[in-house]
């Protein structure tokens, strides 16, 4: 069919209206039932609540029309993973975020509501991190809190911090360093802002020991979460938002992002599942570079320094679904296998559970814990002191599930460097 | 030898006869239906699945264009399970007169169709697909229907009244004496049997084929001449409401959204031989250009399956003035009586599928008046089971069921989701039947695979519940495959050639269809309407060769 919508999906009638009637759509007459996708997906593998992609996607797409009566189609978790491993090009995955956001848009759960408010966690939370983490981390007040808005007992929580990224990144001394390779935007996204500072300062630290000059412009957040939960509304207002933000950093610089998941809705989510295509979105998404990415892509014209440390051990690296969408292999692999003595393993699993906000909702909670098992067990197998991941809510689903410390595979690059 | 007697014998099992055989027993009469084939396996189950609102007849023919509107309302109420009620546009599309709409609306006002012009933008935001150069656009009542559902739904309804339904009944011969019909031979495909049904009426609905039935009473030529027409379904819904243009009817100028496929048709093109469709190549080009008038990028689009259907159209000389009383344009009811000297026999021809309960009215009238009965037509008034709750069939409606019972059923046909016991039943209530007559009921391999995963799943079922032997199951699955092959081969291209292949390789490949051992020679395939193209034909000689 067509291929480009030049209908900008700016509100959510608009974004509904695209769900079920352009790119995806068409995409199901390449649907040969091969059932491949049913072979990969995780939560159907743990499930019978889940009827599978196929079933949920080419299939009962055909038998919509405006009215939701599958409602079980909501146990997917939207990990993509059916629309990757799709030998004929169904956007399974896409087709069904669309047709549930058309089955939630009349009675949206507060709840859903609530967790993809990502940017107002971390502002609420940042002033207050050590009673943020008791809290989050106290048994009853969990309990309460799954009472009240069914956000599980046991599910992760973002780990609450003193300083956000924005405020260490204004009031640190700066670089000694000139830049001699150019500039930089870093996107650091809700989590890297207020939860996972850590690896956005190591990040930037990173690039700018490679002597590039790192603009962090003000930024709002990329409305994933909103997206996943069906808000597309908000989500569409949220990552044109977003695309001004960074476009006002400079054009034509390339954008880096330790975000996977955030990364995956500029390229390609923002586009696919809304339908959102406006000019502002394609500029950002042809230029913006997972961290990983972008040092294997400099690594493979010969740019990257190899003076790495030697780093005597053996680590667990599980790539996130939302990272595999990309289409970018495992940049993360090759570029850690160039620091000598470190023995990198791949997971080999095809999802953490988590999905973004899937695994904390009550009624999804232990399928998520079951998608992620053979992950926690080979995770703590590996090694029961560290494991690397590239996205946030995967990490912390992976921590709080089997123990194990779990950060971005630049924390190792930036200790093999020596940056600290 | 079986021998019957009734009242009156209803020849031809497609909508006409099944509308007829219920009209004739409903006024109290006792009646056999007798059909060649399956029900609604000739002309029936090969249209496109409009239930028209009249729109198309306004300007050219308007009282076709009345008898539509009223039928489309008293159908959508009596076999509201058969019907979706999608509504529909007329559009003027670039380089159609755009005045042409104005002719449409005072045709429509003058004949008592319901219509009304909307805005481009509304249109558009309906049906974003359309072309968005269609000049002006206005709503009509037009629905989309399931022949088979239509006729099952009627026959069942004569069944209730005392009506007998055989099928694969071949007529053979029409007993006459005295210049009056006296009974009706037949031959039982099934059980090799032959039939005779004692009767002193004859109601001929033989539709494209009433040409032989006359004959065989030896009543003078009846003028048949067949208009061949081909669709082509597409794989998805691409509009949920119908979608004509608004000009002067022609070919390929409707898309109809029927269950879970649009369905672009028609042509027309005179033929001889209604047994003999061939669906030529050019044909489906003309369709996929008018498609593409309608719906840009339709040619992108994954097209499943095409058929041919032959419309039923009687021309008569011999027709006297006289005979007119029960004719309106599009049907006419021929009286044996004056024209061939012949007692005990009216032959109806024309009409449409949205107007068959009422050809029915207009012959059993006729019967009645020749008979010198008075019997009121009761038709209009009553539903038909199973739709008593006068609920319309919607599209969402099998995924709701599959929804309910996904912890406890099986589907067996994942594109039509067609469900074990579905299968089950079906098989149950027609134990002879082949897999084609289980398809026109249960929709089993009319999805994008083409039976490519469900065809070997009900063969499996059919044999494991003691329905049909190994020979037949042999023989079953490969009739049905060919016949699938019949209605993909002229439309092959695109994503379509790629499920074959698939398809192709499972059956050819891993399951080596071809080399079976030869199904039992006493298992006779059941007669299908050929739908001949040369490369089937060439098709055919590669595999006995």
């Amino acid at each position: 069919m067509t291929e480009v919508n030049d209908r900008p999906a700016t509100t959510a009638k608009a974004g509904l209206e695209f769900a079920g009637h352009e790119l995806s759509r068409a995409s199901l007459d390449s649907c040969v039932k091969c059932t491949i996708c049913e072979t990969q997906c995780p939560v159907s593998a743990v499930t019978p609540l889940f009827t599978g992609p196929k079933f949920i996607g080419p299939q009962a797409e055909r038998f919509r029309n405006g009215e939701s009566v599958d409602h079980s189609l909501d146990y997917c978790s939207s990990c993509g993973t059916c629309t990757l491993v799709c030998p004929q090009g169904v956007q399974v995955a896409e087709l069904n975020s669309q047709a549930r956001a058309v089955m939630k848009a009349d009675h949206m759960p507060i709840r859903d509501r609530l967790v993809s408010q990502t940017t107002l966690m971390g502002k609420l939370m940042t002033p207050v991190a050590p009673l943020a983490r008791w809290a989050l981390g106290n048994k009853p007040i969990r309990t309460l809190m799954e009472a009240a808005v069914k956000v599980h007992r046991d599910a992760p929580m973002p780990p609450a911090q003193s300083q956000t990224f924005q405020s260490w990144f204004a009031s640190r001394p700066r670089p000694a360093t000139v830049p001699t390779r150019g500039t930089l935007v870093f996107f650091h996204g809700c989590a890297g802002g207020y939860f996972e500072v850590e690896t956005s300062k190591k990040t930037v630290e990173v690039l700018e020991h490679l002597g590039y000059e790192v603009l962090v412009p003000r930024q709002g957040c990329c409305g994933l979460a909103q997206q996943s939960n069906g808000l597309f509304d908000e989500a569409t207002a949220s990552v044109l938002k977003l695309c001004d933000d960074l476009r006002s950093s400079g054009k034509d610089l390339t954008i880096i992002s330790s975000s996977g998941s955030c990364t995956g809705m500029l390229k390609h989510e923002a586009h696919e599942i809304m339908g959102v295509s406006d000019d502002r979105l394609a500029d950002v998404g042809t230029r913006i570079r997972d961290t990983m990415e972008f040092l294997l892509d400099l690594h493979d014209a010969g740019e990257l320094p190899t003076d790495f440390a030697p780093m005597p051990m053996t680590v667990p690296y599980h790539a996130p679904c939302q990272l595999k969408s990309q289409g970018i292999g495992k940049p993360a692999l090759e570029v850690l296998r160039l620091i000598p003595e470190l023995t990198v393993v791949d997971s080999e699993k095809v999802c953490c559970g988590i999905a973004g906000t899937y695994g904390l909702k009550k009624e999804k909670y232990e399928i998520a814990q079951a998608v992620g098992r053979p992950l926690f067990e080979m995770v703590k197998a590996t090694n029961p002191d560290l494991a690397l991941c590239d996205t946030e809510t995967c990490r912390w689903q992976i921590e709080q599930s089997s123990g194990v410390k779990t950060v971005h595979p630049i924390w190792m690059i930036h200790a093999a460097y020596g940056l600290g | 030898m079986r021998k019957l007697a009734v009242d009156v014998v209803v020849i031809g099992g497609g909508s006409t006869g099944a509308g007829v055989v219920r009209d004739v027993a409903m006024r109290g009469y006792s009646t056999v239906l007798v059909e060649r084939a399956d029900l609604g396996q000739g002309t029936t189950g090969r249209f496109h699945g409009l239930l028209h609102s009249g729109g198309r007849y306004v300007v050219s023919d308007p009282l076709s264009a009345t008898e539509c509107a009223q039928e489309n309302a008293i159908l959508s109420r009596i076999q509201a399970g058969a019907i979706e009620t999608t509504g529909g546009y007329f559009v003027c599309c670039p380089g159609d007169d755009p005045a042409f709409a104005d002719k449409f609306l005072a045709g429509a006002a003058a004949t008592g169709v319901p219509a009304r012009e909307v805005s481009v933008g509304e249109a558009l935001r309906n049906e974003p697909r359309l072309n968005p150069g269609i000049t002006r656009a206005i709503e009509v009542q037009d629905g989309t229907v399931d022949g088979w559902q239509l006729v099952w739904g009627a026959a069942n309804s004569a069944r209730h009244y005392g009506a007998e339904i055989l099928t694969y009944h071949a007529v053979t011969k029409i007993d006459t004496a005295d210049g009056a019909v006296t009974a009706v031979h037949c031959t039982d495909l099934k059980r090799g049997e032959d039939v005779v049904i004692e009767t002193g009426f004859v109601l001929n609905c033989g539709g494209p084929w009433a040409g032989q039935i006359a004959a065989m009473a030896g009543a003078h030529p009846v003028d048949v001449v067949p208009g061949r027409g081909i669709m082509i379904a597409m794989n998805h819904r691409l509009v949920n409401r119908v979608v004509n243009r608004c000009i002067y009817p022609a070919d390929g100028d409707i898309l109809v959204p029927v269950h879970t496929v649009s369905i672009i048709g028609t042509t027309d093109v005179k033929v001889d031989d209604p047994d003999h469709l061939a669906i030529e190549p050019d044909e489906v080009q003309q369709m996929l250009d008018a498609g593409e008038v309608l719906i840009p990028g339709f040619r992108n689009s994954r097209a499943l399956h095409a058929w041919a259907g032959a419309r039923p159209l009687i021309k008569d000389n011999r027709v006297a003035a006289a005979d007119t009383r029960h004719m309106s344009r599009g049907m006419a009811v021929i009286d044996h009586t004056e024209r061939d000297g012949l007692d005990g026999m009216l032959t109806i021809g024309g009409g449409k599928l949205t107007t068959y309960r009422l050809m029915a009215e207009h012959i059993v009238d006729a019967m009645c008046d020749k008979l010198g009965e008075k019997r009121a037509c009761r038709t209009a008034e009553e539903d038909m089971p199973p739709s008593g709750a006068g609920k319309n069939y919607v599209v969402t409606h099998r995924l709701e069921e599959r929804e309910h019972d996904r912890f406890t059923e099986q589907i067996i046909c994942e594109c039509e989701l067609m469900s074990r016991k579905m299968l089950t039943d079906a098989l149950a209530a027609q134990p002879n039947g082949s897999f084609d007559d289980l398809r026109r009921q249960l929709r089993l391999g009319m999805g994008p695979c083409q039976g490519g995963f469900c065809s070997m799943r009900a063969t499996g079922i059919a044999l494991e519940t003691g329905h049909i032997d190994i020979e037949r199951a042999t023989a079953l699955l490969r009739l049905f495959l060919k016949n699938r092959w019949l209605g993909l081969w002229p439309i092959l291209y695109g994503d379509q050639v790629r499920q074959t292949a698939l398809d192709n390789w499972i059956f050819a490949g891993t399951l080596d269809v071809e080399h079976l051992p030869p199904p039992d020679p006493s298992v006779r395939p059941e007669p299908e309407i050929e739908k001949k193209t040369p490369v089937a034909a060439v098709m055919e000689a590669g595999v006995r060769s």
